[in-house]
């Protein structure tokens, strides 16, 4: 597959060699190998979970690999830690900018690195003007002594841009540094990472922007499942390939949706904006369905479902459940309508984790299930009991702490809280994040039984096969728009990702 | 389409393209609102002076001044140490039993060895000190233990340790009459009228300023707590700086309890008991944010002033003592009010200037 490796220029600087890496269960890095070369911008490509984000942290010395090598300059290293990757001439700039709020600009990028008076005392002045020599040959006009706090997301990255600069970096590593950029900074950014380029330095460029991807760099190297596919030029290569490559699966029979005839609409959403977030977004939920909502991560779906529910507040549209408009901001009248939010990270939000499989399941009935104030313990045991039955949940005891649960019967008992409120409309945020895929299916099996007794289902899922093998219609939402409505019978791998990349759909054009 | 200034996936419209920002107003702006937080703690202070000496001419008599100066020395001391810690978003609650164990240690060793060097004193108090808040950092920085719960446990581990010591060695109090003179000279010495002591705290301000400002080990003082996470990511060493806030805080901890000895030259266990809070009061009431990142050991070091004079002052003016930790909940309160409407100009002034960007 490696075509370019033959005909690529400069030597190899930087080259990770089957590379592994897992958190807990769940493999991250399976086999991940890469070769940066002196002199040219590389592109990385993949899907949400593909392992890129694991990838540049194991370059940064954040996470150490599991298994395989990382060679510089053909020599094997340790990066232990930040320190020794900056040491060793590697460069980050991450997808969140990180920054120090309280301190200036200037003291932001040579932090650690100030230039020094004699006694090892901080010369402000050299400081002051080696930044505005940086933010000169960037163009921007940044004010050096302002504190970081308050820039906004594309002042904070070219702040970090400058700090990657400041150090001669010989290996550049962008994780998609222009989900925040206009036109004109993301130019600024790309002449940087060319002049670095042609002084021998190796760039490397994650990002989901094809049109990006081809405009900067030689060659283009896509993952998959955590897995190297293919490293290739990019002038071999088209974005539908690319796109192929990245999905490249089988839709597995593992996602059992019932087919069900539609009822009558439950849910309508209609132009909800939320400044800077979201903008415009309408959709209607039928009940027995099971709407889908994809996209590219930080594209805003959460965010939405979110709003909807009314965690979020919202700046216009409405939201009506069977009819009835909800009062914006306010989840207990959401509840109260019918909806139930089951949140993207159950740890943090779904969950009690001290608390027992029991106390869980019923939190959300607390009031129905207790007598002159005090919770009855026999009402919430028999209650936990029926709905463990119906979800299957794998417990030792229904008072074990939900801790010990596994990720998949966690989610379970999630579900099970929101489905005692027997709501009309259920709104599940990757439903099936960090769950093994034994308990994934019976999670979908789940989903779909629901639907199939009239539940109206919205899905918030960044794993494509999810989507296409339970959504009866996928909404794809890019960069905070809703750009395509696919129905069931012509939505494939590749027309969800064109529409998420911004590079294809019905309502795509319009947005771009 | 309007404006996304804040993590925004949306599509940035075009007029957003080539900022046109202007110059180096930003650091006469943050300058003058640091300089103005100092200088509201200034008036106050001078507020609070000419209010008392209208009521009372005798307030700013010699001796008056000395003993109010005597006494600042003490809790100045002791803020200077606590501001490299808050700065790094821990804190220190166990300096008062640090001063209590420092003081008592000092004041056995000249009682057992009389002719111990006054210079030897002061460092004998200030190890014993170092090696408490080594104690602490280790705690905090290796097992990542909150400072709040590590220090609050030390904070009875030393004065219990303090306790069990002068118990066991039969000697609950240490009096005058046991120090040798050399050491009580030093409690009443002046240099051109101003007692030494006070010297002492105004160096050790001056010193941590310093150091704070000009050094990179400092500044990485103040990014471990304005943004721990960055500070990993950009390779700062967080434990050991960490670490080392602590030693240099528990050593100043000691030095206080070395003052205190010579100022009061009576010991007994209870010594700085109670002291954590009023340093952590100095620290917030001179503008140090509690969550780390920002504040001077200078602005620290004006608030221990102010809340001293205010003990001082209020009995002069006729009123109740009981009123001091009153002033000094509402000047507590006041200063996080004032530090959060600065806040806020600070942010809408840095924002109007990206307001070009803003449509």
């Amino acid at each position: 597959m490696d075509h370019a490796s033959s005909s690529a220029p400069g030597r190899v600087v930087l080259a990770l060699e089957d590379v592994g890496k897992s958190f807990g269960a769940v493999a991250a890095l399976r086999g991940a190998q890469l070769e940066l070369h002196a002199g040219e911008a590389h592109a990385l490509v993949g899907e949400n979970g593909a392992g890129k984000s694991t990838l540049v942290k194991i370059l940064a010395g954040v996470h150490g690999p599991d298994t395989g090598r990382v060679l510089l300059d053909g020599q094997p290293v340790t990066l232990t830690d930040p320190a020794a990757a900056r040491a060793a001439g590697i460069a980050v700039i991450y997808q969140e900018p990180t920054l120090f709020p309280d301190l200036s600009v200037a003291e932001n990028i040579f932090m650690g690195r100030q230039p020094l008076l004699p006694g090892r005392r901080i010369d402000r002045r050299t400081l002051g003007r080696r930044c505005r020599e940086l933010f000169d040959r960037l163009g921007v006009a940044l004010d050096p002594d302002r504190p970081a706090r308050g820039l906004s997301i594309a002042d904070q990255q070219m702040v970090e841009i400058a700090k990657a600069l400041s150090f001669d970096a010989r290996v550049l590593v962008m994780d998609e540094p222009t989900a925040a950029l206009s036109g004109v900074e993301v130019e600024r950014l790309f002449a940087v990472a060319r002049s670095l380029r042609d002084s021998g330095a190796a760039v490397l460029f994650i990002s989901h922007r094809f049109d990006e991807v081809f405009d900067l760099c030689d060659r283009i190297t896509v993952m998959r499942d955590g897995q190297w596919v293919s490293t290739d030029l990019a002038r071999d290569l088209t974005v539908d390939q690319v796109v192929r490559r990245m999905v490249g699966r089988e839709v597995s029979s593992l996602f059992p949706k019932i087919d069900v005839e539609p009822g009558e609409v439950v849910l309508e959403v209609r132009g909800l904006t939320r400044r800077g977030v979201f903008a415009d977004v309408s959709f209607d939920v039928r009940a027995g369905e099971i709407v889908a909502l994809a996209g590219l991560v930080g594209a805003g779906r959460s965010e939405i479902v979110r709003a909807v529910f009314g965690v979020d507040p919202y700046d216009a549209g409405s939201v009506r459940v069977g009819g009835e408009e909800l009062r914006r901001g306010d989840p207990a009248a959401a509840m109260a309508a019918g909806i139930a939010l089951v949140p993207e990270d159950r740890r943090q939000q779904g969950l009690v984790m001290e608390l027992s499989v029991e106390r869980n399941a019923t939190l959300t009935r607390r009031w129905e299930l207790a007598r002159g104030g005090l919770l009855s313990s026999r009402a919430e045991r028999a209650q936990a009991a029926e709905w463990s039955r119906k979800l299957q949940v794998k417990a030792g005891k229904l008072s074990d702490p939900v801790s010990t649960l596994s990720g998949g019967n966690q989610q379970k008992v999630v579900l099970a809280k929101w489905l005692s409120t027997e709501p009309r409309v259920l709104i599940v945020d990757e439903p099936t994040r960090g769950i093994d895929v034994g308990t994934k299916s019976e999670v979908h099996r789940l989903l779909s039984e629901l639907a199939a007794g009239g539940l109206a289902v919205v899905m918030v899922s960044s794993e494509l096969p999810e989507v296409l093998g339970m959504a009866d219609r996928v909404l794809v939402v890019s960069e905070g728009r809703l750009v395509d409505d696919i129905p069931r019978a012509r939505a494939d791998e590749d027309s969800v990702m064109l529409a998420a990349t911004g590079q294809g759909g019905t309502r795509a054009g319009a947005a771009r | 389409m309007s404006a996304p200034v804040t993590g925004t996936p949306a599509a940035l419209p075009e007029e957003l393209a080539a900022p046109e920002r202007t110059g180096h107003r930003g650091s006469a702006l943050v300058h003058r609102l640091f300089v103005v937080r100092e200088l509201g703690i200034l008036a106050a202070l001078v507020l609070l002076v000419v209010v008392t000496v209208v009521a009372n001419p005798r307030f700013l008599s010699g001796q008056n001044v000395r003993d109010l100066l005597l006494s600042a020395a003490i809790l100045t001391v002791l803020a200077a140490g606590q501001t490299m810690v808050i700065v790094t978003r821990n804190v220190d609650l166990s300096v008062g039993s640090v001063l209590g164990l420092s003081a008592y240690a000092t004041g056995t060793l000249l009682v057992v060895a009389p002719g111990t060097p006054v210079v030897v004193a002061v460092l004998a108090g200030t190890a014993v000190g170092a090696v408490c808040g080594l104690l602490n950092g280790l705690v905090v920085a290796a097992a990542g233990v909150p400072s709040l719960v590590v220090t609050l446990g030390t904070l009875y581990a030393f004065r219990g340790l303090d306790s069990l010591w002068a118990s066991s060695a039969d000697r609950l109090q240490i009096n005058a009459a046991d120090l040798p003179s050399g050491f009580k000279a030093l409690g009443g010495a002046r240099l051109l009228g101003v007692p030494v002591l006070f010297l002492v705290a105004v160096a050790v301000v001056l010193l941590v300023g310093w150091y704070l400002r000009t050094f990179r080990s400092g500044r990485e003082l103040y990014g471990i707590g304005s943004a721990p996470e960055a500070a990993r990511l950009s390779g700062i060493p967080v434990g050991r700086r960490v670490l080392t806030a602590f030693v240099v805080n528990g050593a100043l901890a000691g030095l206080a309890g070395v003052l205190y000895a010579a100022r009061f030259q009576t010991l007994d266990t209870t010594a700085g008991t109670g002291q954590e809070l009023f340093v952590v009061a100095a620290a917030v009431v001179g503008g140090v944010a509690i969550f780390g990142g920002s504040g001077s050991v200078y602005g620290a070091a004006l608030g221990a002033l102010l809340l001293t004079t205010i003990g001082t002052a209020l009995p002069q003016l006729g009123l109740d003592p009981f009123w001091r930790d009153a002033a000094v909940g509402a000047l507590i309160l006041a200063a996080i009010a004032l530090d959060r409407a600065l806040q806020l100009r600070l942010a809408a002034r840095l924002r109007g200037r990206n307001a070009r960007r803003d449509r």
